[in-house]
């Protein structure tokens, strides 16, 4: 049936149309953005690889936020151990405080805040350089020119996320172990044996591992996320700053909600 | 060579193509001329498959290029050059990067090859020693240049230029007509631009089509289009103001 005939429909029924047409919009949307992971995902399995394309952004992810991942995990640990200490000091345990800072940053703060900060930083970035191309005509550039752009844009992006994010998250951690450590036993006065020995005593490899399938999931969601968006972004420089500001939101939330479920599966 | 047969494109209520027909020859420059606004890249994106009809036909050599997957399609590509209206340079590449990034994605030409290659396509248009230069430092008559070097530099058989002079002023947008007329009698391309620039389009013409509400009205030698008695074709050659009223 026509839209011009839904038109002259009575009220009730063109209120049920609109929703209807809306729960299709959004089926729609959800599918668009899954094959576009799909697709990526695929043709990273395929010749030819962008080698060089892959070292950019390894640099444009990684190399670039190592300030700000390094300066906030110093900063997190620190915040942690000052917080675990003065709870902790309350029933005379402060001796877990080593272990209580390195299981809270290995299997949550670690990979979701890293995460969260590189979205800010690199994946805004991405949706803009993106969306820039797409106004501008850049990505359809590539088409006709028979190259595909999102084995051009969007895979090195998510090979490089996948690479990155791992390793960013290890340095946080360890940045913010040693954050922990300095207050813990610099400021506070914590035995500094009793800070790495009891860690070793209370910290699994499960702990690790749990942060490494995080990260590397993270990894994936963010260049995911950040790319669709510049890809998908609405006319003129409000169209890209309003994908780059739903970019950044979507990506936090989906780092959230997708922590929430990792951590009630993961061991 | 390109043979557009009742092309059909509605975008939600709006009907922007209304069952164009279109035929362009080989190794001729077919103009299409129209009013802002009405469909004429809209045509032209629908010609080098960023988009799709809703009905219609697109025959390129007699293959219904509506019909294609995206790696079939990209087969017909490779034998297009397309200089966009904004030029659509990559602005985090040089000009020589440019100009030399279809040649390093698209063949298996080695670095002093594609050197010499860029080298000579700069130097056709105008642009020698210029491949250092960002595109964001350079003027807009250039970037129309550089697009133009970019497009031509794996020696395409179609070219689709759209609207390659909008913004420039008089000297520049005759320059750019100039460049394109010798590249084309150099090439022999079969070129299929898209322009509002009347009368400058009617003197590099083979062909000129008369794009209104969704269908080519007119089309024929820029002798005979400015010679129609079609008062669509008559208001928008001599920019009357009245006219023709417009719908939808």
């Amino acid at each position: 049936m026509s839209r011009q005939s839904s038109a002259a429909w009575p009220l009730p029924l063109r209120g049920l149309e609109a929703l209807g047409r809306l729960g299709i919009d959004v089926v729609e949307s959800i599918g668009r953005f899954g094959l576009f992971l799909i697709q990526a995902i695929t043709y990273i399995f395929v010749p030819p690889f962008k080698v060089g394309r892959l070292a950019e952004r390894i640099n444009f992810f990684g190399f670039r936020s190592l300030t700000i991942v390094m300066l906030t995990g110093a900063f997190t640990g620190m915040v942690l151990s000052l917080q675990i200490f003065l709870t902790l000091s309350r029933v005379g345990s402060e001796a877990f405080v080593g272990p209580a800072v390195a299981i809270a940053l290995l299997r949550e703060l670690g990979p979701v805040l890293c995460a969260v900060f590189v979205t800010g930083l690199a994946g805004s970035a991405l949706t803009a350089e993106i969306g820039i191309m797409r106004i501008t005509e850049q990505i359809d550039a590539l088409t006709v020119m028979a190259l595909n752009p999102t084995r051009y844009l969007v895979v090195p992006a998510v090979v490089a996320g996948i690479i990155t994010f791992p390793l960013m998250t290890a340095i946080y951690d360890v940045v913010g172990i040693f954050g922990g450590y300095l207050v813990a036993v610099g400021l506070l006065g914590l035995a500094p044996g009793t800070y790495f020995g009891e860690m070793q005593t209370f910290v699994d490899s499960s702990d690790i591992m749990a942060g490494v399938w995080k990260s590397l999931s993270f990894g994936i969601i963010v260049p995911w996320v950040c790319s669709y968006k510049g890809f998908h972004c609405g006319h003129g420089a409000e169209g890209v700053a309003r994908a780059t500001t739903q970019a950044v939101v979507l990506t936090s939330v989906l780092i959230l909600v997708w922590d929430y479920f990792l951590g009630s599966v993961l061991p | 060579m390109i043979r557009i047969q009742n092309l059909h494109k509605r975008f939600g209520r709006q009907a922007v193509l209304r069952g164009l027909n279109l035929d362009v020859a080989s190794g001729e420059i077919m103009v299409v001329i129209g009013r802002s606004g009405g469909g004429k890249s809209v045509l032209l994106k629908h010609l080098i498959g960023l988009l799709h009809p809703n009905s219609g036909a697109i025959f390129v050599d007699g293959v219904d290029i509506t019909r294609l997957g995206r790696s079939a399609f990209d087969r017909i590509r490779e034998r297009y050059g397309v200089v966009f209206q904004g030029g659509a340079l990559f602005d985090s590449m040089s000009v020589f990067d440019n100009v030399a990034f279809p040649l390093r994605e698209k063949t298996p030409l080695g670095t002093p090859e594609i050197a010499t290659r860029v080298a000579e396509k700069l130097e056709q248009v105008g642009l020698s020693g210029m491949g250092g230069k960002n595109p964001a430092e350079i003027s807009g008559g250039m970037r129309k240049r550089v697009a133009i070097a970019r497009a031509l530099i794996t020696e395409p058989q179609v070219v689709f230029f759209d609207e390659p002079t909008t913004g420039l002023d008089p000297i520049l947008v005759n320059t750019i007509h100039h460049l394109i007329v010798e590249l084309h009698r150099k090439f022999r391309f079969t070129a299929v631009m898209v322009s509002h620039e009347i009368p400058e389009i009617f003197r590099i013409a083979d062909r000129v089509a008369m794009l209104h509400e969704g269908v080519i009205v007119e089309s024929g030698t820029p002798d005979v289009i400015q010679a129609s008695t079609n008062p669509v074709v008559q208001q928008f050659i001599h920019g009357d103001v009245e006219g023709v009223p417009q719908h939808g």
